[in-house]
């Protein structure tokens, strides 16, 4: 294939898109504190650093218990909204539907302060409950998305016809709607799971001393000399988040393959 | 669902929608509107120490106001006076920063998303289109307050860039680009890219291909045809970019803190300031307000600017 | 469930008893009051929104009715959910489940059967046997044809043995051949098994070829129900006559009406008398009488040929050449209106020019006077 100009352009913009993650693993190799160029030579004492520190490996547990708590929620709280705006009309389903998906665009410090200063109103402590809270209303838009679409794609005859063969509607959910939602599900639970775990304001503003990861690595970046041990932990996150995501498209194409649906591309 | 009736199979339908959202619905509505509305409210009230006072003033926004403490007997003792969110001199250009670079960003972001949808959508075989999609995908889920912090790494005084220009001999003494309003356009729009480019991925691949035929079966040069037929069409999906940019980055809170280097605050900073360690509610409310304020009429105004292109069948 | 055989008595599968149904405010079907006999092949054919599909989800159990009666076999059909309904539907889309196999998709409906898993796995193989699909159990049901998935469909539906199979507009997204080829399956499949069919669709060939009855439907109403020829020959409307195959009218007056006989004047076939028995139909209306015929009564005469009743001359309008057969359009004289007209092309019979002036033969007795 020629490079054209248009695919010259491509290729730059990918290396601006990836700038920054291919840097990554650079600066954590490096035997520098500085990070800054040119690298100095090999190390892997930044991940030993990583490995031994006992407030990180805190940390990754209050993430990996608020990223697998909101996922399973906001996935759940989305099938319901999903189910709903792709199979019924009601009235006020404009405005719902709007106010549930209205996360994505609002600024989430907005969406962090309202909460905070109403929860604070309310006497509510700050804790990884509160966080989950906000994470839940973060992820529950994009898991609609990828719902919505998996359910898009169910002909409504489906049901019909298991019913006209002696289903009744529980049956029919659980032996022709869920086998062909299924893979929407598990997606939707990867990409929340990945967007809590990476979430950072309203982990910030609506979390308490239990520190969430990402909370972990803004306090240290102010700090130059963690900064080395912030880059392997970045290296290590990025390689496990390259492996959600191509678990989570893997899974989105399966759903879409065996409903025999047209591919209408990415997550959001 | 609930089992069925007899010949009405499928039962009220308003009903059964509005029953199967309502978990959501309501969740949203107490966590997410309530709190909105909250805010809305405290931004038209007065501010007390450690509390909002109930009394209704709009000088949060315009005018001058005062904060109270209750006094010994109970009364209101007057402690500060400050200026509206508007009246501010401060306030007032931290607002117009805001708007600024989410406007540059928003520039930025979607002219250079646009060639890129364009290539994805034109110019990819279609078996490696989600391949491409895929990889833009990745870098937007991956470790965001990281992600902002490499740009020090890459803009910095011995970062990527200046490294660079001068190993190639192109400049003497590095560039000086941190904690300037530029790092930060440019960290907010690698940020926004992916959201930029798939909704005009999206409007491009939805338009006939015999369109552009047409165009230059009619006599229009290849320029010409984008010009008159493929751009127009997809002024839907560039719209939908703009806003899913512009929207979010006026709040953007981690990209002033670590690129601009808390020189350049923006409304969130602020908002965070005035909420928190400020304790003054009501006006840390007024700027949230007026900042969804400015957002909402910008975004309608653009919508309507744009109300050609976005007619017609969905 | 026994299925009844043909040709005996017929009772009543299906009776609807002044059907209404609402969607808000829309009036979807307005009325309809009609029977279908247990072993008939049964079409619902009409325009898309005429309420045919309605109709027929009522009979599934899918639609509720707004008011008025639907009895299945002598049973209200408003006391049957849709899942114990004696009928088993083919779908437009055929719905079939994407996630099992074709065996798995055949057998979906015999889960709470209590027979045992190989009289089941037998009767999935008879099933698959009888609509031409021995062998194909195994495949993924995503990986099928059009037309296998009909079949599968069918196949779904009959192993249940309903005492109606209600066909959605099956054929509709098949291409050509395979829909003719597919109803001629159907008629045999129907013969086969002997129970009631009813059929959902808009192509009037389709429910001539297929049909013992068919009800055509207007608007949410049956405009007329009868068996394909006395449908094609005297339709009760002018409506119901243009839908169904391409029918000529000729501005006409009636003369006098008595002992049977009506007398007309009408443009270019002058003064004919009509039996009132056999060939007067339809409701009077403002734009007056009319007389109609098919194009097939009417014939071009060719040198040496004489009409076996009548002739006419006439002028060549337009030609459209099909193949097997030409159309004509021509204007009789003291007509305005051209009239269409259809010649098999038979081995050295030629196809006439534009302009050609031409004799055409016609028979009183295929005319219907319409009021």
């Amino acid at each position: 294939m020629r490079i054209s100009g248009l695919k010259l352009y491509a290729i730059v913009f990918l290396i601006f898109l990836y700038a920054p993650i291919v840097l990554l693993p650079m600066f954590a190799f490096n035997n520098s504190t500085v990070v800054s160029f040119p690298l100095k030579g090999f190390t892997t004492q930044w991940f030993q650093n990583v490995w031994n520190d006992a407030d990180l490996w805190q940390a990754v547990r209050n993430s990996l218990l608020v990223a697998c708590t909101s996922s399973v929620l906001a996935t759940s709280f989305a099938i319901f909204a999903a189910r709903a705006s792709t199979r019924y009309n009601f009235p006020g389903k404009g405005g719902l539907m709007g106010l549930i998906m209205l996360p994505m665009v609002l600024p989430d410090m907005i969406m962090a302060m309202a909460l905070l200063v109403v929860l604070l109103g309310l006497g509510v402590q700050l804790s990884l409950v509160t966080v989950i809270m906000g994470h839940i209303l973060i992820c529950t838009p994009f898991a609609v998305a990828i719902l919505s679409s998996a359910f898009q794609s169910l002909d409504k005859s489906l049901e019909e016809a298991a019913y006209d063969l002696g289903e009744g509607p529980i049956s029919t959910f659980y032996l022709v709607i869920l086998p062909l939602v299924t893979p929407g599900i598990i997606s939707s639970l990867l990409i929340s799971f990945t967007i809590s775990l990476d979430e950072f304001v309203v982990s910030n503003f609506l979390g308490s001393k239990d520190k969430l990861l990402s909370v972990y690595i803004f306090g240290q970046l102010r700090f130059p000399k963690s900064v080395p041990t912030i880059m392997a932990l970045g290296a290590v996150l990025v390689a496990l988040s390259i492996v959600l995501l191509a678990l989570a498209e893997y899974f989105r194409r399966r759903g879409i393959a065996k409903t025999g649906a047209k591919d209408t591309g990415g997550f959001l | 669902m609930s089992e069925p009736k007899p010949g009405r199979f499928w039962g009220s339908e308003a009903a059964a929608g509005l029953g199967l959202i309502s978990p959501t619905a309501i969740y949203a509505i107490l966590l997410l509107a309530a709190p909105l509305a909250f805010v809305i409210i405290a931004s038209v009230l007065t501010d007390g120490y450690l509390q909002i006072i109930p009394k209704f003033q709009l000088c949060n926004y315009f005018g001058e106001c005062a904060s109270y403490k209750a006094g010994a007997d109970g009364t209101l003792v007057e402690t500060q006076k400050y200026l509206g969110a508007w009246s501010d001199p401060v306030l007032f250009s931290v607002m117009m920063r805001s708007l600024f670079v989410s406007i540059l960003v928003t520039v930025a972001t979607v002219a250079l998303a646009y060639p890129m949808a364009y290539f994805i959508s034109f110019n990819v075989a279609p078996a490696r289109k989600g391949i491409w999609l895929f990889l833009i995908t990745i870098p937007f889920w991956t470790s965001y307050v990281i992600r902002v912090f490499m740009w020090n790494a890459i803009l910095g005084f011995s970062g990527v860039i200046n490294s660079l220009l001068i190993g190639l001999n192109l400049i003497d003494k590095p560039l000086d680009m941190t904690f300037s309003i530029q790092a930060m356009v440019i960290t907010l729009a690698h940020s926004f890219a992916p959201f930029a480019i798939l909704p005009i991925y999206v409007a491009l691949e939805k338009i006939d291909r015999s369109f552009l035929e047409a165009g230059q079966d009619l006599g229009e040069n290849r320029f010409t045809t984008f010009l008159r037929v493929t751009l127009p069409l997809s002024m839907p999906g560039v719209v939908a970019a703009v806003l899913i940019v512009f929207i979010p980055t006026i709040g953007d809170y981690v990209t002033p803190k670590l690129v601009g280097g808390a020189k350049f605050p923006m409304i969130a900073n602020v908002i965070e300031i005035l909420m928190l360690k400020g304790d003054n509610k009501p006006l840390g409310s007024a700027i949230a307000v007026s900042a969804m304020v400015i957002v909402g009429l910008i975004s309608v105004l653009f919508l309507f600017l744009n109300r050609r292109y976005l007619r017609g069948p969905k | 469930m026994t299925s009844e055989t043909s040709n005996v008595a017929k009772p009543d599968m299906i009776e609807f008893k002044d059907v209404h149904k609402y969607y808000g405010d829309y009036h979807a079907l307005r009325g309809i009051t009609a029977t279908i006999r247990a072993g008939e092949f049964f079409s619902l054919l009409g325009p898309s929104g005429c309420g045919k599909t309605t109709l027929l989800r009522t009979i599934a159990g899918f639609e509720g009715i707004s008011s008025g009666v639907v009895l299945i076999d002598g049973k209200d059909a408003a006391k049957i959910p849709a899942n114990q309904r004696p009928t088993n539907m083919v779908f437009q889309s055929y719905a079939i489940f994407p996630h099992l196999t074709v065996e798995e998709n055949v057998g979906f409906g015999l889960r709470k059967d209590p027979r045992s898993k190989d009289d089941k796995a037998k009767a999935v193989a008879e099933a698959l046997a009888m609509v031409g699909l021995a062998g194909y159990g195994k495949r993924a049901a995503h990986a099928l044809s059009g037309g296998q998935r009909q079949r599968v469909a069918l196949a779904r539906a009959l192993i249940l043995k309903p005492k109606v199979l209600l066909l959605d507009e099956p054929l509709s997204a098949l291409d050509k051949k395979m829909r003719e080829q597919m109803q001629v399956e159907l008629i045999r499949l129907q013969r086969q098994v002997g129970i009631t069919f009813i059929l959902v669709t808009h192509d009037q060939e389709e429910a001539l070829v297929m049909s013992d009855r068919i009800a055509v439907m207007f608007e949410g109403q049956i405009a007329q129900l009868d068996d394909p020829e006395t449908l094609y020959r005297r339709p009760k409307s002018r409506t119901v006559a243009n839908f169904i195959g391409t029918m000529n009218f000729l501005p006409a007056k009636i003369l006098s009406e008595s002992g049977g006989k009506v007398d007309v004047e009408s443009q270019g076939f002058g003064r004919l008398t009509l039996d009132a028995e056999a060939q007067v139909t339809g409701e009077p209306t403002a734009t007056g009488a009319s007389i109609g015929f098919r194009p097939e009564t009417l014939t071009l005469l060719f040198d040496g040929q004489t009409a076996p009743d009548r002739e006419s001359m006439a002028t060549v309008d337009e030609v459209v050449y099909y193949g097997d057969m030409t159309y004509y359009d021509v204007r009789i004289d003291g007509t305005e209106q051209p009239m269409r007209l259809s010649m098999r092309n038979v081995f050295g019979r030629p196809v006439l020019d534009i302009g050609t002036r031409t004799r055409v033969g016609w028979s009183p007795g295929a005319l219907v006077l319409f009021r």
